[in-house]
């Protein structure tokens, strides 16, 4: 048993939901008690979908245990494809149905029904919800692909394309996919099929036919890709194009395998990153030191970003899904971090207040996580929430997606040209720099209490640190530590008190603020 | 039972339009139902009781469903948790019991603030016969005197959404005290209201003169109230028959109520109080004359929105009954069909006695069905949960969050322009969009 308060993912069938719920034409019979029903909210609610997942739950109670729940799960099953008329069905049990041992896959073979039907055996009590999503696409792809399809000549046509991964409530894949869809039209290279988002049972009949793949979330796609590569010699693009060199890879990596020029494609003069990247104002993004964590690939790739492409220092870097603990490992190496492989947030939160970070790139969680502990937060990853869905075009991946990473990430954080002033003016109370940076949403400069500033909910004047601190402290020393500007205070307190034990200070006087200044510098 | 006296006063406009014999049959439906399960009472059962924890021996779906219901992340660490159960679990690797002492000696160690621990049964812990009676029995005897340990069963497959509480509640009632069984008569409050609206019925309660009034839950698990044949109570929510049969088997007597709801229900609510305890009738309508005014005049803001429209209920959290009353009694709505999850006569049967016989009760679900009924009447508000709502909306229909009325103060007088304005606001917004 594992005592959990709060989990990054879900249980897999809500991972065979999200490809159900993204495809078109798609029936999922889940057997399962009434109140796994919920899982249809996180779809109409979180994603705002206008539809209900096509998903029946069999809801058998308790008093269905002792009779017959395999004939309420062939009844569903005969009910649902008379009234959806699905092209094709899939049938699963959820972690209660698993117990009981009805076997839907041989219960539906049995029965006939008047489309193919695609059995899961998602394991609820060993795997998580991106392992189901998996699965339950390479299933799919497998029970449905026609194995006999013959791929036409090359010559006289232009390249065909499968994108694999996308699916409901995913992170930005809406977006993405349009980013995606841009490039490969630049590239003149055709979407031969985007699954599990918006394909049809029908449509992934045909997916032999293109001449390769694009995984985009290897979390999801890439079981299947696997299966592609070895049943219709399909190469893969693993490339996940988020960040601005990630993406000049994918672009040079799909017009190889296309056999086209990439160089139109590559000269994109949408892309404004690396110019907002290099301009002065961002030299104070300078070493910043952010901690990361998410999905593998989310993580991987703003780890990436954000030592290549904004001069940050990773001082963390984390994954919750095992399956990918080796990406998240490789990569941690390369920044000189331990790589944190977990899914229990409260571990999470540990790591992050042992780093200190300057900001934290997460999910959700983190953010709360670096709400309270008073660090500035950009979200980077699943899981979602209703925030994830905006209104407005917000992609992670190709050019734009960097544009918007950028913005994303900088925003949080008091600016280059501002943090020069309020260093600058930090008396005069209209630059006071207990208000925050300005830029910051629901900020308010709070000038009452005679002129006394209050402090942004958003911006706490200082990272909540550890008790006990403080007392060492001369009257003196911690005036002049008051001087610093907020967002630096915190790191130099900590700093300084780390200086202090180790060198045997019993007390914090000027000098050792400014030995422990000149010990820290970089 | 009590029955109320003839009617007087107040009650006298709670006319009798019809007989329930007449209505027709109730439609019971089987088929894919569309609610939580009793799991989900812990949302709010962990902010009424403060010094209680509740742990779910489950599976990461129970955990998935707290976290997704209650529709929030969590700012500090919440006081519930799911003891996820794993394949050595189940493989017979490791015992289960031993687990859960292992489990539950870290928690206690972690939270020494807690009170009472309820062990929380679930579908899986349910169907493998994880017997959480005896590992409380077994965890009580070793936390004895630190922890009270309890068990409930807030499964999908026993329970459906408020029924959890009711399983929560009814294993609090062994817990209560004897009271003096030849003392006073005494009052107790049963199903758990917000803080502000509990304080708000106590301060009436004391108007009127009853003295000696208890809350179940308390809000400190520790402080449960007496219980014996002196008590009388009120059913706070329409949900609570295990825990009323768990209270009538230790003597207490239940009070036969409307629910308080609008000015009509709880009117009628505190005056089968007073009466049960003899409060004068001058006196209790010079106490009640004030609020019941300002709760009319509240309603009457949403009464031109609703008035005259159409309201159909799917099953949710059994309110569905009382609230469409009111709906009906206050704001001159017309109930389509009032779908409910389960319908418990006994309690309901002054409500059904107001309902109109024209509307349609049904009880049970068949999800499918129940969406062709409703594109099928168009009623001009539907009350569904969060996984229909959008869906509806997006064909058309406006829709009210059942989820909503369970987790926002409805009840008493001060709340009755609150409740109106619930199912005011939906239509309200329609209205002004231009977009």
């Amino acid at each position: 048993m594992q005592l959990s308060v709060w989990t990054y993912e879900g249980p897999p069938h809500v991972g065979a939901m999200r490809v159900a719920t993204a495809m078109e034409g798609m029936h999922y019979l889940l057997h399962a008690p009434q109140g796994d029903t919920y899982a249809d909210l996180l779809f109409t609610m979180i994603e705002r979908r206008g539809k209900r997942p096509p998903v029946t739950y069999t809801t058998f109670e308790a008093r269905d245990l002792g009779k017959d729940t395999a004939q309420l799960f062939q009844d569903a099953a005969r009910d649902a494809a008379e009234r959806f008329q699905p092209q094709a069905m899939m049938v699963g049990a959820s972690c209660t149905a698993e117990l009981i041992q009805d076997d839907p896959a041989g219960l539906s073979e049995a029965m006939d029904l008047p489309c193919p039907v695609i059995p899961l055996e998602l394991p609820s009590y060993q795997r998580k919800e991106n392992w189901g999503a998996a699965e339950s696409f390479y299933q799919i792809v497998r029970v449905l692909a026609d194995r006999n399809i013959e791929r036409a000549p090359r010559e006289g046509r232009r390249p065909l394309v499968n994108i694999l991964g996308p699916t409901a409530l995913g992170f930005r894949h809406r977006d993405d996919l349009v980013e995606i869809r841009k490039i490969l039209d630049e590239l003149g290279v055709d979407v031969h099929l985007v699954a599990p988002l918006g394909a049809s049972p029908q449509d992934i009949t045909h997916i032999g036919a293109a001449d390769f793949n694009i995984v985009l979330y290897p979390e999801i796609g890439d079981e299947a890709a696997r299966w592609l590569e070895r049943e219709f010699k399909q190469p893969a693009i693993r490339t996940v194009p988020i960040g601005v060199s990630a993406t000049r890879t994918f672009i040079e990596e799909v017009a190889e395998l296309a056999e086209v020029d990439p160089t139109s494609a590559l000269g994109d003069n949408s892309s404004r990153m690396p110019w907002w990247s290099r301009s002065v104002d961002s030299n104070y993004l300078t070493g910043k030191r952010v901690f990361i964590f998410g999905d593998a690939t989310h993580a991987v790739a703003a780890a990436r970003i954000a030592h290549e492409e904004l001069g940050f220092e990773v001082c963390g870097l984390g994954c919750y899904n095992r399956e990918f603990a080796r990406d998240v490992r490789a990569a941690a190496r390369e920044y000189g971090v331990e790589p944190l492989i977990t899914d229990d947030h409260m571990e999470v939160e540990d790591a992050i207040i042992a780093a200190q970070p300057e900001m934290v790139l997460g999910t959700q969680m983190e953010r709360h996580i670096a709400k309270r502990l008073g660090m500035p937060c950009a979200v980077i990853s699943a899981p979602v929430h209703v925030q994830d869905f905006p209104a407005r075009h917000s992609p992670q991946m190709g050019f734009e997606g960097a544009n918007v990473i950028f913005d994303t990430w900088v925003h949080p954080l008091v600016m280059g040209l501002e943090e020069h002033l309020l260093t600058m003016f930090r008396d005069d109370f209209e630059f006071s720099d207990e208000n925050g940076p300005s830029h910051h949403a629901a900020h308010a400069p709070k000038m009452s209490q005679a002129r006394a500033p209050t402090i942004d909910a958003d911006v706490p004047e200082e990272p909540v640190v550890p008790a006990d601190s403080g007392s060492i402290w001369t009257a003196e020393a911690e005036r002049e530590l008051k001087k610093i500007p907020f967002f630096v205070r915190g790191k130099a307190r900590r700093n300084t008190e780390t200086f202090a034990s180790d060198h045997g200070r019993a007390e914090i006087d000027l000098d050792t603020l400014y030995d422990a200044k000149a010990h820290y510098a970089r | 039972m009590n029955a109320l006296p003839p009617s007087s006063g107040c009650a006298s406009e709670l006319a009798l339009k019809e007989r329930p014999s007449e209505r027709a049959p109730v439609l019971r439906e089987r088929g894919q139902r569309e609610v939580f399960c009793g799991l989900t009472g812990i949302i709010w059962l962990h902010r009424k009781m403060q010094d209680a924890f509740f742990l779910v021996v489950g599976s990461r779906t129970c955990a998935h469903l707290l976290q997704s219901a209650a529709g929030v992340m969590i700012f500090a660490e919440p006081r519930f948790a799911t003891a996820i159960m794993e394949e050595r679990d189940l493989a017979g690797m490791v015992d289960a019991q031993e687990e859960l002492d292992r489990v539950v000696g870290k928690l206690l160690q972690r939270r020494p603030d807690i009170n009472t621990l309820f062990l929380v049964g679930s579908c899986p812990s349910e169907v493998i016969k994880l017997d959480l009676a005896k590992a409380a029995e077994r965890l009580g005897a070793k936390h004895a005197g630190d922890v009270r340990i309890l068990n409930y069963s807030g499964s999908g497959i026993e329970t459906t959404f408020t029924q959890g509480e009711d399983a929560c509640l009814a294993s609090l009632v062994p817990e209560m005290p004897a009271g003096d069984s030849d003392g006073a008569k005494e009052l107790l409050i049963v199903g758990s209201l917000p803080d502000i609206v509990e304080d708000q019925f106590l301060r009436l309660f004391k108007q009127l003169g009853i003295e000696r009034v208890g809350m179940l839950p308390a809000r400190n698990a520790c402080d449960l109230p007496a219980v014996g044949p002196q008590t009388r109570y009120l059913l706070a929510q329409p949900f609570l028959s295990d825990t009323a049969m768990a209270l009538e088997n230790r003597g207490a007597q239940r009070l036969d109520a409307l629910f308080p709801f609008g000015a009509e229900g709880t009117t009628a609510w505190l005056r089968a109080a007073a009466t049960e305890f003899g409060i004068d009738e001058m006196h209790f309508n010079s106490v009640v004359a004030g609020p019941r005014k300002r709760a009319k005049r509240a309603i009457e803001h949403s009464r031109e929105m609703l008035g005259g429209k159409r309201i159909s209920f799917l099953p949710d959290s059994q309110l569905e009954v009382p609230l469409a009353r009111f709906l009906t009694q206050e704001l001159g709505m017309e109930p389509v069909e009032i779908g409910t999850p389960y319908l418990h006569r006994t309690h309901l049967a002054r409500e059904l006695e107001l309902l109109p016989e024209t509307a349609r009760l049904s009880e049970g679900q068949h999800v499918d069905k129940q969406l062709d009924r409703v594109r099928e009447d168009r009623p001009d508000l539907t009350v569904c949960g969060l996984g229909l709502a959008n869906p509806l909306e997006a064909e058309g229909f406006a829709t009210k969050w059942a989820i909503e009325l369970v987790f926002s103060p409805i009840h008493g007088f001060e709340q009755a322009g609150d409740l109106a304005e619930l199912f005011a606001r939906p239509l309200r917004r329609r209205d002004v969009l231009r977009v």
